[in-house]
């Protein structure tokens, strides 16, 4: 019960975050003087085509772009009726892409899945990977286990991203023979799932998934390995070893699970990092997730395109953290039934 | 020294409590200063980060003397010059460094540029020599510098780029702006950080709700997009400098929010103190509470995580610029340089036009290990 309604509490707190985002996320993408509609107008304008002015102006009134910018966020957002009634990100209408010249959700749609698969292979890669390497370099620490993996670890969180995906990439095809750019193979593109486009998919995700998962494996890793490390010092761990029970059954009894708190909790301050990279990844490496869509709806200030994939890459974070939220109250009674006062 | 019937040792000299009280006042009777510097003492790795980053900084106003070109100085005859090495030994003979001069051949296989070494006409290094002109320390016009090619030979210690600029130069006048971003960004992020943690902290209530509520949505956001869209804001006719400017307070905008909450959770501890309720009742004001009696007591651990969040922000620079929304040419920094490493092809066919990586990544090394140093020399709590 007290779970339930820790878990209502938070998802209206969501709720109530991800419309703060919205105002925030429209006010950002409307800073800049002048926006798409308005560039081209001039453009059409100075070049003396009259045809295309009409068009402009009427897409301008259909989004309401000639309104005030409280009015325009309220009709986007849904909260307010525009020319169509109530046709908001509430309402599930996402606008029109003026720089493609199509409805945003039509752009959009196989890159969001996309981009949930980059990331959730990241968050699993970082898992798989800290897991076992940060209790290693605990048990076995101040040994050449111990400083070779911190040593990879600080160059993991040292290399920016993009070059490491670049290097990787070529080398990554040179001697394992893997493929370059892309999700899938091109010829899988537009054809339903079957079960050579998934494994498509997956070899062509090996690359994407090493290069954004690393920095956050590392932090990851360094953090399980000192929570770890305080944990071993305690008089308990003594008495275990004391009462004869085998090294390894005496971590994964006592001290690991007490360690791994702020192993669940860790991936809601991780997913942000974890989405900026992808996006940049995404990018270097031309896959087709949000990112790309995003930097060339950015640079040509095409409204509803930049909004929407903010949003959405707000949201997948929120998301997350809810989830992590959640799985900690489930494995820590402290926190579920301790409620907001301290 | 003798051994008594029961296995101790016990000392039979005297005690003597001069020297017992001498002993423990020489750590008492020293400075916090001094005592900071001898636990820093302790992290070598820390200590060698420090010393490498105290020469890189003390570097830049010098950047135009050490680099043997200026940033911007085309030699279109040698585009995409691979790097050259200097050569102690010519046949066998030691004279001294030299190079030897290279002529571009076209390669009509590849259709690409081959630069051959013209091995019997080796041309020594001139030191401090006269070459193309720069600002010393940013004002004093010079002509001098360390190296520079010798007559009819170049010197690309790390290659020419596509428009046949030294990369080795241009990475020493890149350094002036990359590691700069860093600073100008924490500076900012630790203004707004510290004003609205203790804002929140010491007076709590409804300006603590409102200002948990930014941080929670900031902390929550990825930076990197919001970063992207507050870049792609800033006017494309804007100067280099104010784009440097506007670049490093976007950074720092977003990044205060960590330091706010240590700031705000320190203050909550400390504000029912004893010291500081006896600042308040003898009249004390808000402000000046906060400045003289409680920061003082972190400020110190404060600079140190401050410390740590400076690569971020060199990175977060790098990757903006390597998108094309950050710094944008004539300006050059590490970012704007890798810009041209951005493709497959450069990578494998020029590779060392993503030298600009190394510096990165060793200075962001050695930032973390810096500021991991400082924060264990510092750290309040420390047994």
């Amino acid at each position: 019960m007290a779970l339930l309604r820790f878990a209502v509490f938070r998802f209206l707190t969501m709720l109530a975050t991800l419309a703060v985002v919205s105002i925030l996320v429209f006010a950002i993408i409307t800073l800049p003087p002048g926006d798409y509609l308005s560039n081209q107008i001039n453009e059409l304008r100075a070049t003396g085509q009259t045809a295309g002015i009409a068009k402009a102006e009427f897409l301008r009134s259909e989004y309401s772009l000639d309104q005030p910018l409280w009015k325009q966020y309220m009709i986007w957002a849904g909260f307010m009726p525009g020319p169509h009634g109530f046709a908001g990100l509430i309402q599930g209408e996402f606008g029109w892409s003026f720089e493609f010249d199509k409805p945003v959700s039509d752009l959009v749609g196989g890159a969001l899945w996309m981009t949930v698969l980059v990331n959730l292979a990241a968050v699993l890669f970082i898992y798989a990977v800290a897991l076992p390497l940060g209790v290693l370099a605990a048990a076995k620490s101040k040994t050449w286990v111990d400083y070779s993996s911190a040593f990879v670890g600080y160059l993991g969180l040292a290399t920016p991203n993009f070059l490491l995906a670049l290097i990787l990439f070529y080398y990554g095809n040179r001697y394992l023979n893997l493929p370059i750019g892309g999700l899938m193979d091109p010829k899988f593109e537009g054809e339903p799932m079957s079960f050579d486009k998934m494994k498509s998919v997956l070899i062509h995700l090996i690359i994407p998934t090493f290069v954004i998962g690393t920095s956050g494996a590392a932090a990851m890793m360094q953090r399980l390995r000192a929570n770890l490390l305080d944990e071993l010092g305690k008089p308990y761990v003594e008495t275990a070893r004391a009462k004869g029970l085998s090294e390894a059954r005496m971590l994964s009894k006592y001290p690991l699970r007490v360690a791994f708190n702020p192993f669940v909790a860790d991936i809601g301050t991780l997913l942000p990092s974890l989405v900026s990279g992808s996006v940049l990844v995404s990018v270097v490496l031309g896959l087709q997730t949000i990112g790309p869509l995003l930097l060339t709806a950015l640079k040509s200030q095409d409204l509803f395109l930049s909004a929407f994939v903010l949003m959405f890459v707000a949201l997948l974070t929120l998301i997350g953290t809810l989830v992590s939220d959640l799985l900690l109250a489930l494995l820590d009674p402290r926190i579920r039934f301790g409620g907001r006062e301290r | 020294m003798s051994m008594q019937s029961d296995g101790r040792f016990v000392d039979q000299a005297p005690y003597n409590p001069e020297a017992a009280a001498e002993a423990r006042s020489a750590e008492l009777d020293m400075s916090n200063t001094r005592l900071l510097w001898l636990r820093f003492k302790q992290h070598k790795l820390g200590l060698v980060s420090g010393i490498f980053l105290l020469l890189a900084y003390l570097s830049l106003p010098f950047a135009g003397f050490i680099a043997p070109y200026t940033p911007n100085e085309r030699l279109e005859d040698y585009i995409y010059a691979p790097p050259q090495a200097i050569n102690l030994f010519h046949e066998g003979k030691f004279i001294g460094p030299h190079v030897y001069p290279t002529t571009a051949e076209i390669d009509l296989e590849t259709f690409s540029w081959k630069y051959v070494e013209d091995r019997d006409a080796p041309a020594k290094l001139e030191f401090f020599c006269e070459g193309s002109k720069y600002n010393l320390v940013g004002f004093i016009p010079s002509t001098t510098h360390l190296v520079c090619a010798p007559e009819g030979a170049t010197l690309f210690l790390f290659g020419a780029d596509r428009l046949g600029r030294d990369v080795f130069s241009r990475i020493f006048y890149g350094a002036q702006l990359s590691l700069t971003v860093g600073l100008v960004g924490i500076t900012v992020s630790f203004v707004i950080g510290i004003v609205l943690g203790s804002i929140a902290g010491y007076f709590g209530g409804f300006l603590d709700w409102i200002i948990n509520r930014v941080i929670e949505v900031l902390r929550s956001l990825p930076e990197l997009p919001l970063w992207l869209a507050l870049s792609a804001a800033v006017p494309s006719h804007w100067g280099p400098v104010s784009v440097f400017f506007i670049i490093s307070i976007i950074l720092g905008i977003l990044d205060w929010p960590g330091l706010a909450r240590a700031v705000r959770s320190k203050f909550l501890s400390l504000r029912e103190e004893e010291f500081v309720k006896a600042a308040e009742m003898m009249g004390a004001k808000p402000s000046r509470v906060i400045k003289k009696h409680l920061l003082p007591n972190f400020l110190s651990h404060l600079i140190a995580s401050a410390t740590l969040s400076i690569p971020a922000m060199i990175l977060g620079e790098t990757a903006l610029s390597f998108l094309g929304l950050g710094l944008r040419a004539p300006a050059v920094s590490w970012g704007v340089m890798l810009n041209d490493a951005q493709n497959l092809a450069s990578i494998e066919i020029y590779p060392w036009t993503a030298i600009p990586m190394l510096p990165i990544v060793i200075v962001v090394l050695a930032f973390n290990f810096f500021g991991d140093g400082l924060r264990d020399a510092m750290d309040p709590n420390r047994s």
